[in-house]
């Protein structure tokens, strides 16, 4: 039966729920998650005999980049990025290749085997969201959404200096329902812009050339126009001063920004069954901290910036972040922040691709080596993980490397593992430069996280942020029956034994996608359908139409027609619209 | 030592994927079990005695097994690749990437060698008694590091891009290069005993170039430092006197590149 199954005695993480580690039975019917399964339905379902093993939801990634133009970009420029890693055809599976930067296909092969079944991109420029959409229909086994980039929106900039937000915000409903996205994204507001003349901005309160607006108006108006907006997950930012040495304390100053923005998630979509609200609460979501947190002045007294960030969040409730961890290796930077990939380049020297994407935003890419041997990586790396260890609450944390940027999605089962073994750290800081030790304050944590806890950073806190709590994240009544079952017994645990631990995150024992089993011990076993989600907002037909005359107007100056603009449905697989209810 | 005499069977079409051909897959496998290796042709893998006869057994490690080559194997490429130890002997020429990412051992061709010879080599012996092709000791296409130890002999001449983006390892060409030899380079030395054509040692940041014959173009942005007379390199004699130069600073400030090209071939440097 499609969709059937019963995994059972297994000890089941889930988070929403309340459920923290006991052996329970976990049911699914049609794809969905239900209380019991009747005598004749247990007959025909499949059995996962789960006992000694670890049960969660399914693995959801809410900030990857795994789809749209700068990842094949990335992809295209890096030829070396591919010959060696290769992954042959089956019958089932279709071949792929790719280390930091994989074929899609291989892309959605290597998430199911590590047990994600939900994978968000965080970054898409409206005018390729139709490529960015035909790229993530071909992602197989994944659900999947995109955030659309609009931190340097001429369209937007304009709006909000003339402080105009009601046509702002129609705006950004109309553009979300145009381009089939999903949440508001903003990447360094107002300094991309700036990049077009080879600039940037340096201070939240520096204006842009041109627009006269500064990044804290941007952050401002958008914060605002996505409550008003009543969207499923707060303004996803990406800070100011990405990657600059002493660039942490623009990061504190840009959280406090939104800090009196109510949060207001109105989604008109069936809640699964959880213990706790599912609803977010908060109302900005910062992107890759990490890379966000240096303190110094340059690179030769550059430290981790970390701790003072983490004790302002640690004090405040409206702030939701995520790590953007480097684990070491290979990796491929690309990012909307055109200038911040530019300083890269000048310190590096590597290949690099620079965009601007025509009155919306910008972006470039750089492959980089995180090295243990250099001070700045081996600071990089302990600065990751402080990100998630020196914030008390988990739910006001995210497991991230920002794949590809701080490396590739497949080397969470090593971030997921240092997270939760104070001895691996202790053995990766042995390996390292010392500046790791020296100039962070992570040797002296001995914070080890949990199962639980991981469950909470890897699924239901994602899944709470980003607004897809109401079906994913839980394993509540209702929910997606996308399950992840680890071969790791709890009551036998021994975080110092951390061999095991990524030896069972590389490769889960079952990973459930929808009631059906996709992979077993890494090995995908079938490719069910897959659903793409996206934001549909509404506004008072009204404003559109007003905002629509002004939109049209400047459309003069579009490479392509006004009616050339939309993605459509087909663009899409199973297009699944979450309605909005904005500024109602 | 055993020896295992592959034989060509037939003439190619399309060219082979032989990357099963080298001592550590054949070591411990009898004639039977080596007829059955696959091959790869287009997008499909057909048993190694499709092409060739073979002649005898595998020895029981790779280091005690010798591979001799017979038949014109131009177009079977990426014979030897990845080897660790052992021997082989291709009597003509072969195709490409032959010794690509060889970690030990000997090859020796006695004829040409195509493109991608001893592509990011590792260690071992690579004797080329002919020509070579472009991109010999050279990094994947991307890539920055290429050959990393090891040895690469060409009596004949080579092509293009020799050694790019080279960490470690010797190469010595007896004969001639092209463009762009030593490009990227950040270690090992490469010894050109003919000309080069332009471009030697572009953006290369440490390692060492030998040019005994003229450059045709030099490249700009190395910088004169002394002359020196006759030295020893890797084993390798070198008499008369060489002007010594040092970059390429096109790119890094402190670039720790060293080119050696002789005086007399090259009078207007």
């Amino acid at each position: 039966m499609a969709g059937t199954i019963a995994i059972k005695n297994g000890y089941v993480f889930d988070p929403l729920n309340e459920i923290k580690g006991e052996i329970m039975d976990i049911f699914i019917r049609d794809g969905k998650v239900v209380k019991e399964l009747s005598a004749a339905e247990l007959k025909n379902a499949k059995v996962i005999d789960a006992s000694g093993m670890t049960v969660m939801p399914g693995g959801v990634d809410s900030h990857s980049h795994v789809a749209g133009a700068k990842v094949n970009a990335g992809r295209q420029m890096r030829p070396e990025d591919h010959y060696k890693a290769t992954l042959k055809k089956t019958s089932l599976t279709h071949s792929g290749s790719g280390y930091t930067v994989p074929s899609v296909y291989k892309q959605g092969y290597d998430y199911a085997a590590m047990g994600y079944t939900t994978v968000f991109e965080a970054a898409i420029p409206p005018i390729e969201a139709r490529h960015t959409h035909e790229e993530m229909k071909a992602t197989p086994l994944l659900d999947m959404g995109g955030y659309l980039v609009l931190g340097n929106n001429f369209f937007l900039m304009r709006y909000i200096r003339d402080g105009d937000i009601e046509k702002a915000a129609a705006y950004v409903a109309w553009m979300m329902k145009t381009h089939k996205t999903y949440g508001i994204k903003c990447v360094n507001p107002a300094g991309v812009e700036n990049w077009g003349w080879g600039k940037n901005v340096s201070s939240l309160d520096e204006a842009n050339i041109h627009f006269e607006i500064t990044p804290r108006e941007v952050i401002k108006g958008l914060a605002e126009i996505n409550e008003r907006l009543g969207m499923p997950m707060p303004l996803h930012l990406h800070a100011n001063n990405l990657g600059h040495p002493g660039c942490y304390a623009v990061t504190k100053d840009s959280l406090k920004i939104p800090a009196g923005v109510k949060p207001r998630q109105n989604l008109d979509v069936e809640w699964a069954e959880t213990k706790m609200d599912p609803s977010r609460d908060r109302s900005v979501y910062l992107t890759h901290l990490m890379f966000n947190s240096f303190a110094g002045t340059t690179w030769g007294d550059c430290e981790s910036g970390v701790k003072d960030i983490a004790d302002y969040i640690n004090n405040k409730d409206h702030v939701v972040i995520d790590s953007g961890c480097t684990p070491f290796g290979e990796a491929t930077v690309m990012t909307g922040d055109g200038p911040a990939i530019h300083d890269l380049y000048t310190l590096t020297g590597n290949k690099w691709s620079n965009t601007d994407v025509e009155m919306e935003c910008g972006s470039g890419v750089i492959p980089f080596t995180y090295l243990k041997s250099n001070p700045v990586h081996s600071l990089q790396w302990a600065m990751g993980l402080e990100c998630l260890l020196l914030i008390n609450d988990p739910w006001k944390t995210i497991m991230t490397t920002d794949s590809p940027n701080g490396g590739p999605f497949t080397k969470y089962p090593e971030v997921m593992t240092w997270l939760m073994s104070e001895a691996f750290r202790k053995q990766t800081f042995s390996e390292c430069h010392k500046w790791a030790n020296d100039r962070s304050e992570l040797g002296g944590v001995n914070r080890e996280l949990s199962l639980y806890d991981l469950a909470i950073l890897t699924r239901a806190n994602p899944a709470k942020t980003i607004g897809m709590a109401h079906r994913k994240g839980s394993l509540g009544v209702g929910a997606d029956g996308d399950v992840t079952v680890y071969n790791i017994n709890p009551q036998q645990l021994d975080p110092n034994n951390y061999e095991i631990l990524l030896r069972t995150f590389r490769k889960a024992e079952y990973t459930v996608k929808g009631g059906e089993i996709v992979a077993v011990k890494g090995e995908i076993v079938s490719v069910p359908e897959k659903r793409t989600y996206y934001s549909e907002v509404h506004v008072e037909d009204e404003r559109e139409k007003e905002m629509l005359a002004d939109v049209k107007e400047w459309f003069r100056y579009y490479t392509l027609g006004f009616a050339n603009y939309p993605t459509s449905e087909k663009y899409l697989e199973n297009p699944t619209p979450i309605k909005v209810n904005g500024e109602r | 030592m055993s020896e295992v005499i592959l034989i060509l069977k037939r003439e190619i079409d399309i060219k082979l994927e032989a990357d099963a051909i080298t001592p550590d897959s054949f070591a411990g496998k009898n004639a039977g079990e080596i007829e059955n290796l696959p091959i790869w042709q287009g997008p499909k893998t057909y048993p190694l005695s499709d092409f060739f006869e073979v002649k005898g057994n595998g020895g029981s490690s790779a280091a005690e097994t010798l591979i001799r080559i017979k038949g014109d194997v131009t177009r079977v490429k990426r014979i030897g690749e990845g080897m660790s130890a052992g021997n082989i002997e291709i009597e003509g020429s072969t195709g490409m990437h032959v010794g690509s990412g060889m970690k030990g051992g000997e090859i020796l061709v006695s004829g040409d060698a195509d493109s991608w010879a001893g592509m990011e080599m590792l260690g071992g012996l690579l004797h080329i008694k002919g020509n070579a092709g472009d991109h010999v000791g050279c990094a994947y296409r991307g890539k920055w590091h290429g050959m990393k130890g090891g040895r690469i002999v060409i009596e004949g001449s080579a092509r293009h891009q020799l050694g790019g983006g080279m960490d470690g390892g010797e190469i010595l060409v007896e004969g001639n290069v092209e463009g762009f030899c030593g490009i990227r380079q950040n270690g090992g030395l490469i010894v050109v005993k003919g000309r080069a054509l332009r471009c030697v040692g572009a953006e290369m940041a440490a390692g060492t170039i030998v040019v005994g014959g003229a450059i045709e173009r030099f490249n700009p942005g190395f910088e004169y430092t002394g002359m020196v007379d006759g030295f020893t390199q890797g084993g390798v004699e070198l008499s008369g006197k060489f002007k010594k130069f040092t970059g390429d600073y096109a790119i890094s400030k402190r670039a720790k590149g060293v080119l050696y090209v002789a005086a007399d071939a090259n009078p207007e440097l």
